[in-house]
């Protein structure tokens, strides 16, 4: 097969570029570039957009002796990544940038840009596996499961990516359980990038400081905040920078009459007003999300599955169902959970799992808790 | 061990960004190479490499129509084209501090244009980019109105002899004349006009001209600014001062005798060499032409001439925009087809940016996008022509394809 390899700079990407050249496919490096002002060098823990990891990933091709390409990707990144997670925050919403960069950029603008220069596929160097299913007659699909590697597993971020991509998809590093395993597998073909640091960090925030972007694109946006019967107990500079869930960087002077923490419960954009309130009014056992993409059939009576709201959040039981919804039949998703979830915003990514397959993923609109709920969530599965 | 040039595997058009180095250019290099002798030393190893950099110097100054001691070796086009920019500001400024305005065309290098908004930046230097027409070329007028309205303001006029993306010519001889009549000292980057062109410093009138080695078959890292002797130059970077007191360092007695002997022989083929490659360059143009026939030529006609009767493009260039396609898939296609171009101007992070050299001449973003420059040299052949030509319409095709995919905004997936 023609394999187009990602290549960010990082580890797991060259180790996936490499897989993909041992494995016998024909394989050209691509290395995106996302920002037109791009640093230097490689700060803090970010670890895939200044000049330096494109060096990177260059030295990687040269060592896998694979032709290697820069391709300018900035543009459309802008107008979907960075303008989404904008309006997102902007709503009063909790994007998750690594979801919408797959959905736009590597999955969509990467891949159909690489199927039309005549790719079969793209490797990229995440911790997913895809397995293929032959069904009874013989029809072969591809299924997302996670990878083994529970710490570095990215199925999360993987889901919203739907079925028809998956199969023009490659994961090489799907089978690994430890990144340990991957890093010598780096060290073992020369690859300098195998001591590199993990990056986590928001690959466009330069810093990290998600807030300051935020002031810097969105401008400041002084308003209250206030505790849940009303009262003003503090201000802010701008309501976008608050998440639901959020405990740090309140800077409310008096603590509560109770003496106990407060929490974002609310980011309510059109009064510019962030409530705070008691970490229980955190805790939900209903979900509604929209832009539904199932990997899998969309089930349309409630089943059992277990579902996640975070990256790095841990699964919990459910039930799920298929609804329809703004953007078509079953655009939209309802969830009942087994167990309570603290801080659910909306915006964030819902993806759900039966055991390690990936069965599809919304983007949350709602999480609240049905009083009558948590008895009925576990006995309503048929 | 014998000691070759290699050719570039498969069909390689990119000549501009850099072209092989003669065989007797890199029997020059290997030869002093070997040997030991600082040219600033007093002694006879010392004397012997001052030899050799003198010889070199009056022949370069011979092939280009200049004195020897108007002849500054430096490290290669871009640190002549600083010197230049720089040290004739700082120079001319010092002699009469109202003048911190610098003229340059908006189609130059970056080599000029970034030292120039460097000054900007950190000496209170005003930038003037000077327009161009729909072919790259200076307009004239607008200089004119320029030294007419801040004659007394200007430190110096930059304008390239020819340009490195389309080929475009410019109208050195008259830009002098003219800023002379201010009292405005001209400088011109002939980088890409060397050996493909008549270059000849002293009936240019310009007062100071880049030129560099690995254009013409010389060796990388070597180059030359030609200097007048009265023209105010402070230096731009400091030490030891060989050269003239404005350009220190050791020099590289190697580089410079094997520029020197690639300079002879660019100049000296220069008349057969360049009608040679505008017949390659015409077969090309009209082969792009019949296999792709809404590409479109950037830059003057191939037979265009000049008012004054000069040629109006570089014989060895080519370049075109092809509608719909991304440069970065045109290039990825044209190398997997074993054909290699350029999308313009190679830069450092190997990302194809709008060309501004397009740009500035009225270019749609979105036609700029779709740019290939094809660039011969001395080593091209009707073989390479034909590779493109194979290839190319299928490439356009799927450039085109892919074009119309990665520029449709983000959907949903």
């Amino acid at each position: 097969m023609r394999v187009l390899a990602a290549m960010s700079g990082g580890v797991d990407s060259a180790v996936a570029a490499a897989l993909a050249v041992e494995a016998g496919h024909d394989v050209v490096g691509v290395h995106m570039a996302l920002s037109r002002n791009r640093d230097q060098f490689r700060t803090g823990s970010r670890g895939c957009c200044s000049i330096e990891d494109a060096g990177d990933a260059r030295r990687a091709a040269d060592v896998l002796g694979i032709p290697y390409y820069v391709w300018d990707l900035s543009e459309t990144f802008e107008e979907t990544v960075v303008a989404d997670f904008l309006s997102e925050y902007s709503a009063g919403r909790t994007p998750n940038p690594c979801v919408r960069c797959n959905e736009h950029i590597k999955f969509e603008a990467l891949l159909d840009k690489a199927t039309a220069l005549g790719f079969d596929a793209v490797a990229t160097g995440h911790y997913a596996r895809i397995e293929t299913h032959e069904a009874d007659d013989g029809t072969r699909t591809p299924e997302l499961h996670r990878s083994p590697n529970d710490a570095k597993d990215q199925s999360y971020v993987l889901a919203v990516m739907g079925r028809e991509r998956l199969a023009r998809s490659m994961f090489p590093l799907g089978g690994f359980a430890s990144k340990d395993e991957v890093r010598a597998e780096a060290e073992r073909r020369g690859l300098s990038v195998s001591a590199k640091p993990d990056s986590y960090d928001i690959c466009f925030v330069a810093d990290g400081d998600t807030r300051g972007f935020l002031r810097s694109r969105l401008g400041e946006q002084p308003g209250e905040v206030r505790d849940t019967d009303g009262n003003v107990v503090g201000e802010h500079q701008g309501a976008y920078a608050y998440t639901v869930g959020q405990r740090k960087g309140l800077g409310l002077g008096k603590p509560a009459p109770d003496g106990r923490a407060r929490y974002v419960v609310d980011v309510d954009t059109s009064s510019n007003t962030v409530v705070v309130g008691a970490a229980e009014l955190l805790s939900v056992d209903r979900i509604a999300g929209q832009k539904a993409v199932w990997l899998a059939a969309a089930p349309d009576d409630w089943t059992a599955c277990e579902v996640q709201v975070r990256a790095h959040g841990r699964a919990v039981p459910a039930h799920a169902r298929a609804v329809p919804g703004p953007d078509g039949a079953a655009s939209g998703l309802e969830v009942r959970l087994g167990e309570q979830l603290r801080g659910v915003a909306a915006g964030q990514s819902v993806v759900v799992y039966r055991g390690t397959h990936v069965l599809g993923q919304a983007t949350v609109t709602r999480a609240w808790r049905d009083a009558s709920a948590l008895a009925g969530a576990s006995g309503t599965g048929s | 061990m014998t000691v070759t040039t290699t050719e570039a595997p498969g069909a390689y058009l990119d000549h501009a960004a850099t072209t092989p180095m003669s065989p007797a250019a890199l029997e020059a290099f290997v030869a002093e190479a070997g040997r030991t002798g600082n040219a600033s030393s007093l002694h006879s190893a010392g004397r012997a490499a001052r030899r050799v950099v003198e010889e070199s110097r009056e022949s370069a100054a011979a092939a280009l129509g200049a004195r020897p001691s108007e002849v500054i070796f430096t490290g290669g086009g871009t640190e002549a084209d600083n010197l230049a920019i720089k040290g004739i500001f700082w120079g001319r400024r010092s002699q009469d501090p109202r003048r911190r305005r610098v003229l340059v065309s908006a189609v130059e290098h970056h080599a000029v244009l970034d030292p120039a908004f460097w000054l900007a930046g950190h000496a209170g230097a005003d930038i003037t980019l000077l327009p161009v027409d729909g072919e790259g070329r200076l307009d004239l007028d607008a200089l004119t109105d320029e030294l007419a309205a801040h004659g007394d303001e200007i430190a110096l006029v930059s304008v390239m002899w020819a340009n490195n993306e389309v080929g475009t010519l410019q109208p050195v001889r008259e830009v002098a004349r003219i800023a002379h009549r201010h009292g405005v000292p001209v400088h011109t980057d002939a980088v890409q006009a060397v050996g493909q062109v008549e270059v000849d410093f002293a009936a240019s009138g310009v007062d100071a001209l880049t030129v560099t080695g690995h254009k013409l078959g010389g060796p990388v890292g070597v180059g030359a600014l030609l200097a007048r002797r009265d023209l105010p130059l402070e230096a731009v970077s400091h030490g030891g001062g060989q050269e003239r007191g404005v350009r220190s360092g050791t020099l590289d007695v190697a580089a410079i005798r094997s520029f020197a002997v690639a300079l002879r022989e660019a100049v000296d083929a220069r008349g057969e060499r360049a009608t040679a490659l505008a017949d390659l360059r015409d077969v090309l143009v009209a082969g792009v032409r019949r296999v792709v026939p809404d590409a479109v030529l950037r830059g003057p006609a191939p037979d265009a001439t000049t008012p004054s009767g000069d040629m109006a493009r570089l014989p060895a260039n080519a370049h075109f925009t092809f509608p719909g396609a991304e440069g970065d898939s045109l290039l990825y296609l044209l190398d997997s087809a074993g054909v290699q171009a350029s999308t313009g101007s190679a830069c450092q992070a190997g990302v194809p940016q709008p060309s501004h050299v397009l740009l500035a001449m009225g270019v749609e973003e979105t036609d700029a996008r779709g740019a290939l420059r094809f660039s011969l040299g001395a080593s091209s052949t009707r073989d390479d022509v034909d590779r493109l030509l194979e290839a190319l319409p299928g490439v356009a095709e799927r450039a085109r394809a892919a074009g119309l995919v990665s520029t449709r905004p983000g959907g949903v997936a």
